[in-house]
């Protein structure tokens, strides 16, 4: 550790690098984190774009804005864009700003690979994007690619091919440099089962992503070789099976929706416990939990598949299978309810989200629970109770554990407070505008609408306009968001305390910190295990 | 009852905010519909629904409990503890056995839905980008059904058709599926080019339709009526286009239907003499319709960028040859109209008669059936 440290302390005394080169060269995992997470505002925006639109189309029945065509092309470019571009970039940002001052580490353990893995991705986005202007538009077959619609697409469906593989390299390459730092850096004294929640949820994040990214990467590029070479392997006509890459594409999709949740639920189990002002209840069960949502998530795929005709028996395994997944979300769930218990609680804006991230996440899980029951999905599946149930989960968990996290750590970044008043303006905004948009498509789900039409039936009328001005209302809310960061960034506001939040210091290493943290390593060569609490 | 009323006026409040007076008969639950499926699929989605809401009762009432009494103004001093080894057994024990009172209903609901044996009768569904192929193969019937013309007009962008006028909007069909009450008929259930689903949310279920495979559903409807729905899963541009309407009848009236289908069309044979261009003018329109419309347009215009007007066109008014050729091996995103052969000589014959035709192309070319036959 110590060698380590000694050869990089050279540098300690400069600053950053100025102008642009600083951003593309940088190998320090502070800038890194930045870029990620600057990336990810980006895209978020793209995203969201995209959703307006799709939004704005189904304000009424009838077409007024876009061609069907057009409109499929969104769908599948918001849901790409969002995961692939917003909110796992959005993870890796805060990976690589917090786990090394977390674990008492100097920096990330491969810091040029850690360039890499950043760099691709405007690349692969790129390339993404610029499909929309090719002959026949973008990819227009849902995210999930399923053949043999997909090979129906034009020149977009190599770039998308291309883009997932630059996107699986990044993932993977950002996933070994987090294993190879947590098992590598940690200070002295501090042992796995004293590594802090968000740490151990990215290890668990990481290992999912190297075990399931190939297998995405795999199956589209059997897609590439059946639209360009011949080979049959998802066409029937040919003695391939197109339900063979549904079945690749979930083993990778589902443990994705839990590479999306995991580091929120890390992030969620360092917010409350700094605003109850206790240490997190049931440590122990909460790493073992995680342990085992992270190897469930990889033995439920097909509950993505209960209508594609599989034997009854394979149904009833996948349905049993996924609703044990119930228990350990129950136990972390319940875990964060008992470190609020009998707390001294205060809600500034980070708390404010981890209550929106409870509440929309646990009932996002109560309709997953009534979807992985294979009888009643059989109604659900494909409409828009579904789309509702994956927003409220992913976006009312994901999402708002990204918000929680941004507002926690963003003094410790600028060693400025952001403007509360503006955070909770935010905050309320966004909850409002987000269970407007989405609670209504639960109802419209139950009376048959499907999902990934641009057009509906007149009685579907009332609730698509309440959601249509539910996602105006959340979009545009997010001006505010990078109007506070802008603020903070700039310097403006109210000078943070090394601690940030009141105790914050008992609650782990990074808040032992200055704010802003010193640019180059946090932490050199110092025992610090000392100061490791023993829980 | 208290919970409904309250979802309604909190509609009309919100839809009184914005101005608008009258509104549709909207939905908020799956409907009760009129088979033993539907009711399996109704009554175990509302026993989920409560143990959900039950659970919802006990977290977030701990939750909201916690929030209000246990803040800093209430309570300055937190308390220490972090772990509690009986209460974290006794918080996995639980939730494993409510989830196997969820999973014993289910698991008989699921067997009892996916059970197709002993059926009455079989229809074979077939699905096309973007209409529908019924076959009823004991009686050796067959069609097509695809988008009536009201909703296909109303739904063009700027058609300038309120789509409140057309009736059934995006829900009514050419060629309705006629089926018998009290029958079990078993959906034999596949699909010709892409994936689709079939689903009708009377009946609960819905079943992908996959090329190259035939999955099986089943239904037993006890009530005469008309039931709506759309395919389910994503097929391409027209994907929110292809409705299905079931129209169950009593068993009198289901068999005289067939009789009267098998009698309309024992004259599709028609001998050369018959086939002037009047009659395949308008055979061919129908056809036409069923067929080619729904991407280049009832009135022959295209889509601009995407599929090609017939109006004026260059292949539609020039060389027949090239013309038949196009029709039957495709072109592009065209499929191969030749190379299908639920689609008959007659109808090929009459659709390319048609567009030769028709939309103020006066070509004058009459095709036969033959025709394509020699081609095909």
């Amino acid at each position: 550790m110590a060698t380590v440290a000694d050869t990089h302390g050279v540098e300690h005394e400069h600053g950053p690098a100025k102008g642009i080169m600083r951003w593309i060269t940088t190998t320090n995992h502070k800038d890194i984190g930045t870029l990620y997470l600057c990336f990810a505002m980006a895209m978020f925006l793209v995203g969201g774009a995209m959703a307006l639109i799709i939004r704005a189309e189904l304000y009424q029945p009838g077409l007024q804005l876009v061609d069907p065509h057009f409109f499929n092309q969104m769908t599948t470019l918001h849901a790409l864009i969002m995961v692939f571009g917003a909110v796992m970039p959005a993870f890796a940002g805060f990976a690589n700003w917090m786990i090394p001052p977390m674990i008492g580490a100097p920096d990330m353990a491969l810091p040029r690979l850690n360039n890499w893995s950043f760099w691709v991705l405007p690349f692969a986005a790129t390339l993404l994007v610029i499909t929309l202007f090719l002959e026949g538009g973008a990819v227009a077959s849902g995210w999930t690619l399923y053949p043999p619609l997909v090979l129906q697409m034009g020149d977009s469906l190599p770039f998308t091919i291309f883009t997932v593989h630059l996107l699986g390299l990044s993932s993977i390459m950002a996933s070994i440099n987090i294993i190879v730092t947590i098992f590598n850096l940690r200070a002295p004294g501090m042992t796995m089962m004293k590594m802090p929640m968000f740490v151990w949820t990215w290890l668990i994040t990481a290992f999912l992503l190297i075990l399931v990214m190939p297998v995405l990467a795999g199956a589209v590029t059997m897609l590439l070789t059946d639209k360009f070479f011949d080979t049959s392997f998802f066409n029937a006509a040919g003695g391939g099976d197109p339900v063979l890459f549904q079945h690749l594409f979930w083993f990778f999709g589902h443990p994705e929706v839990y590479i999306i949740v995991l580091p929120a639920f890390g992030i969620i189990s360092h917010v409350i416990p700094v605003f109850s002002r206790k240490p997190l209840f049931g440590k122990n069960s909460m790493v073992f939990a995680t342990a085992v949502i992270g190897i469930l998530s990889m033995i439920v795929w097909a509950h993505h598949q209960y209508t594609v005709g599989m034997p009854v028996p394979a149904e009833l395994y996948f349905m049993y299978a996924t609703m044990l997944i119930a228990v350990p979300t129950g136990v972390k769930v319940f875990n964060w309810l008992a470190t609020m218990w009998k707390g001294s609680l205060t809600f500034e804006t980070p708390m404010l989200h981890a209550m929106g991230f409870l509440v929309l996440f646990v009932f996002g899980g109560f309709t997953g629970i009534m979807m992985s029951q294979a009888p009643a999905d059989l109604y659900y599946h494909d409409n828009y109770f579904i789309v509702a149930h994956f927003h409220y989960t992913l976006v009312g968990g994901g999402v708002w554990g990204i918000f929680a996290g941004f507002f926690f750590w963003l003094p410790k970044w600028t060693g400025r407070m952001y403007d509360e008043r503006l955070g909770k303006l935010h905050f309320w905004l966004s909850f409002l505008g987000f269970n407007l948009l989405f609670m209504p498509q639960h109802f419209l789900g139950l009376a048959g609408m499907p999902r990934r039409i641009p057009d509906y039936a007149v009685q579907f009328t009332e609730f698509n306009q309440m959601s249509t001005v539910g996602a105006f209302i959340f979009g545009f809310a997010q001006l505010l968001l990078i109007y506070i960061a802008y603020k903070a960034i700039k310097g403006e506001g109210e000078k943070a305390t090394d601690e940030v939040w009141e105790g914050a210091k008992s609650h782990g290493l990074e808040w032992s910190l200055s704010s802003p943290m010193p640019y180059h390593h946090s932490f050199e060569g110092v025992d610090i295990s000392k100061a490791i609490k023993d829980e | 009852m208290i919970l409904h009323n309250l979802k309604r006026s909190f509609v009309a409040l919100f839809l009184g905010m914005m101005g608008k007076a009258a509104w549709a008969d909207y939905q908020l639950n799956i409907p009760v519909g009129p088979d033993e499926t539907s009711r399996l699929i109704y009554d175990f989605h509302m026993y989920a629904i409560w143990i959900c809401v039950g659970i919802a009762v006990v977290v977030f009432g701990v939750m909201f409990y916690s929030i209000i009494n246990h803040r800093k103004s209430k309570h300055p001093v937190p308390a220490t503890f972090h772990e509690n080894t009986l209460l974290e057994v006794v918080w996995t024990i639980i939730p494993v056995l409510i989830l196997i009172g969820i999973a014993v209903p289910a698991t008989k609901a699921l067997i009892k839905i996916e059970d197709t044996s002993d059926s009455d009768m079989t229809i074979k569904v077939t699905g096309y980008q973007w209409k529908w192929l019924y076959e009823y193969p004991e009686e050796g019937i067959k069609f097509f059904s695809s988008l009536d013309a009201a909703s296909n007009e109303a739904r063009q962008i700027g058609s300038g058709i309120d789509p409140e006028t057309v009736p059934n909007y995006l829900l009514n069909v050419d060629h309705p599926l006629v089926v018998p009450i009290n029958k079990k008929i078993r959906f034999q259930i596949t699909a010709a080019d892409v994936l689709h689903a079939w689903w009708v949310p009377a009946f609960g279920w819905k079943k992908d339709a996959i090329p190259g495979f035939m999955n099986a559903a089943w239904v037993k409807i006890e009530k005469p009526g008309i039931y709506r729905g759309q395919c389910a899963e994503l097929c391409g541009r027209d994907h929110g286009y292809m409705p299905i309407v079931v129209k169950a009848v009593t068993e009198e009236e289901y068999n005289s239907w067939v009789a009267q289908w098998k009698q309309e069309h024992a004259g599709m044979q028609v001998s050369s003499e018959e086939w002037t261009l009047d009659s395949a003018m308008n055979l061919g329109k129908a056809a036409y319709n069923t067929h080619c419309a729904s991407c280049h347009q009832a009135d022959g215009s295209g889509i601009t960028g995407t599929f090609p007007a017939l109006v004026g066109s260059a292949v539609v008014t020039g060389d027949l040859d090239q013309n038949l050729e196009v029709v039957l091996e495709g072109k592009g995103a065209m499929p191969a109209f030749g190379a299908d052969q639920n689609i008959s000589d007659e109808d090929l014959a009459a659709i390319v008669t048609y567009i030769r035709n028709a939309f103020g192309n006066e070509t004058g070319d009459l095709v036969k059936p033959e025709d394509i036959a020699d081609i095909r």
